[in-house]
């Protein structure tokens, strides 16, 4: 009965078009338009929206699965009072903003460097592109696994190398310290993450047109002024792009300290997502991990909107 | 800017004034050698920094046991024995060929998916003029950027109601989030820049949108989704956070995952066989990049921003 009207309704539409040629043809495509993206939305609707509406629900339940048998109570805020009241909460986000702010940091000053470099041009460009490329595109279990034994103190390379330079450090067994701990995560998740950001920050550098490094010569601006005052200001879009992907990133690092530390020694490289992992698969309490993840989202989003402010999709 | 009138005239001028007649080593000529050299030996340094771990790892995978316990204080840079024993001990007692094929197949139908997905998508965005097309891409972009250990809990809870935890398969949906946002990103960009005048003659012939789509837009933006199949097969294949949260058994494990757990005895780590396998999975990923690594960047930068 309502698909009878609504044809009906649609009738004049088609006839209009063909009318004036372009409107019949743009009501269509259209159509078709919102066909085609349906099933992208679908799709990361299913894996975001769901369970971002799944673990809402559940942080404000009691869901336990080691519990046997007890029915998913409503708790209310009861989840998220605990977080914010729980010391291994606040230490594991005081780690991860710090791991955050200090790999964000270094990472940006390497990743501007490589960029500049791989924007000369100059015979073994390509090499070196290739090179920087690899450690990007392998996976984390590998930059893990590949860093866990250069640092290993028996089999590795670093200890080794360290005590024939003559360098302090040569018996460190990194793994079983903190501060060598972090260094150890550092090393491994910035030589596999500089390049992509020195990638975009190439882009970014590839866009700034010839002429402004040319009038500033001609303005007799040494390259140290020429790099301040025109590259940096010129380079800010790619700039925020890549600061706001590396900082999502390392805010949410999970698998490089999964397999080269498990969160140790003791807890102390626990960061969110690595309590968020073992609150859901190892204390199967997914009511606290629910709250644990809605506040991730949260931290996450508000990182995400500042993006895409800077981003604004334009649209043609 | 005005400077780009003065250019031409000012560039000749300051490249004929540069060198100094009757100075042969003149100051400014030696500092540009030492800058050159200087520069040449970072570039040195840094691929040396990229690539060196690699060359570790294969000199592990390749020593004999023994080796691997005497250290590397006692056989130095290079083993004492090349010994291909951790690779067919990978292979014939921890059946590292399973987990292989299991991340192939969930690799190659993710990334499958995600080009025709994102095909359809990106070019309703690019050409469809659909209402919304900004508060969309802008959906997509965040979803890229969802915590995925958000994703876990419920996934898992939601896996195992349906009786399909420990298997490869619901990965392949997990992993359309890495996916998806900058595949439909990138194709949405590159079919942006394919003349509208290809498929308006098309269109003006009498094939339907869809017909222009399939036999003229799409073969000319076959480079673009050759990128983003490339993108998605690296981003699908190196997953961990997903498989070790879902999968249980050994034989449905994914490579990444099969690593972590391989070669740990209670008494020794045998990195030997650990790298034996991480050598292996990264031969696939090395010989992409080599191959395609102008796309590969291009997709990046034109998946992240523009």
């Amino acid at each position: 009965m309502s698909s009878h009207a609504a044809t009906a309704h649609e009738r004049p539409r088609p006839r209009r078009g063909a009318r004036d040629g372009r409107g019949g043809r743009l009501a269509a495509d259209r159509r078709l338009g919102y066909a085609l993206v349906a099933p992208v939305v679908l799709l990361l609707l299913a894996v975001t929206a769901y369970p971002l509406g799944y673990n809402l629900w559940n942080s404000f339940h009691s869901v336990n699965l080691s519990e046997a048998g007890s029915a998913q109570s409503f708790v209310g805020l009861d989840n998220y009072t605990k977080m914010f009241g729980s010391s291994v909460w606040v230490s594991s986000l005081e780690r991860t903003l710090a791991f955050t702010a200090v790999s964000v940091a270094i990472e940006t000053a390497i990743a501007l460097g490589l960029a500049l470099m791989l924007h000369r041009r100059f015979r073994g460009r390509g090499l070196l592109r290739a090179a920087v490329l690899i450690p990007w595109a392998v996976p984390t279990v590998v930059s893990a696994t590949l860093w866990k034994t250069m640092f290993d103190s028996r089999t590795g390379f670093v200890d080794y190398l360290l005590g024939n330079v003559g360098l302090p450090g040569a018996h460190t067994t990194w793994l079983a310290g903190i501060w060598t701990s972090w260094a150890a995560v550092f090393v491994a998740d910035a030589w596999k993450n500089v390049p992509f950001m020195a990638i975009i920050l190439l882009a970014g550098l590839q866009v700034i047109p010839d002429e402004v490094y040319e009038a500033a010569r001609i303005d007799g601006a040494s390259s140290w002024q020429s790099f301040r005052r025109m590259t940096l200001p010129l380079l800010k879009p790619a700039l925020a792009v890549a600061l706001i992907f590396r900082t999502l990133q390392a805010f949410l690092v999970f698998d490089v300290i999964y397999i080269m530390t498990g969160g140790g020694p003791g807890v102390s490289t626990e960061t969110l997502s690595f309590l968020n992992w073992q609150t859901f698969l190892v204390g199967t309490d997914f009511g606290y991990g629910g709250a644990i993840s809605v506040m991730l989202v949260a931290m996450a989003l508000a990182i995400a909107a500042v993006y895409v402010r800077v981003l604004r999709p334009e649209t043609s | 800017m005005s400077s780009r009138a003065v250019r031409a005239p000012g560039a000749a001028a300051s490249r004929t004034v540069r060198p100094h007649p009757g100075a042969p080593l003149s100051w400014r000529r030696v500092r540009k050698r030492a800058w050159s050299v200087g520069f040449y030996l970072l570039v040195l340094i840094v691929i040396f920094v990229a690539l060196f771990p690699f060359y570790w790892i294969l000199r592990t995978s390749l020593s004999t046991n023994a080796d691997i316990a005497r250290g590397t204080e006692a056989t130095g840079l290079a083993p004492s024995h090349l010994s291909t024993n951790a690779y067919s001990q990978d292979f014939s007692q921890q059946h590292f060929l399973t987990p292989l094929i299991n991340s192939a197949i969930v690799a190659l139908v993710a990334t499958a998916i995600t080009v025709v997905v994102a095909t359809m998508a990106g070019y309703a965005l690019a050409r469809l003029s659909i209402r919304g097309a900004g508060a969309i891409l802008g959906f997509i972009l965040l979803a890229g950027f969802f915590p995925v250990l958000a994703m876990v809990g419920p996934l898992f809870l939601l896996l195992r109601d349906l009786g399909l935890l420990d298997s490869i398969y619901p990965l392949i949906l997990a992993y359309l989030v890495y996916t998806l946002p900058i595949a439909t990103w990138l194709l949405r960009n590159f079919f942006a820049q394919i003349p509208r005048e290809l498929e308006e003659a098309a269109l003006v012939d009498g094939a339907t949108r869809l017909q222009a789509l399939r036999k003229v837009v799409v073969p000319v933006a076959l480079p673009g989704v050759f990128t983003a199949a490339i993108l998605s097969f690296i981003l699908a294949w190196n997953d961990f956070t997903f498989a070790v949260s879902f999968l249980e058994t050994p034989g449905n494990f994914t490579a990444p995952l099969a690593i972590v757990n391989l070669g740990q005895s209670q008494f020794q780590v045998f990195y030997n066989r650990i790298d034996a396998a991480v050598v292996i999975i990264t031969i696939p990923i090395a010989l992409l990049v080599l191959f395609a690594q102008r796309r590969i960047v291009a997709g990046l930068t034109a998946g992240s921003f523009r």
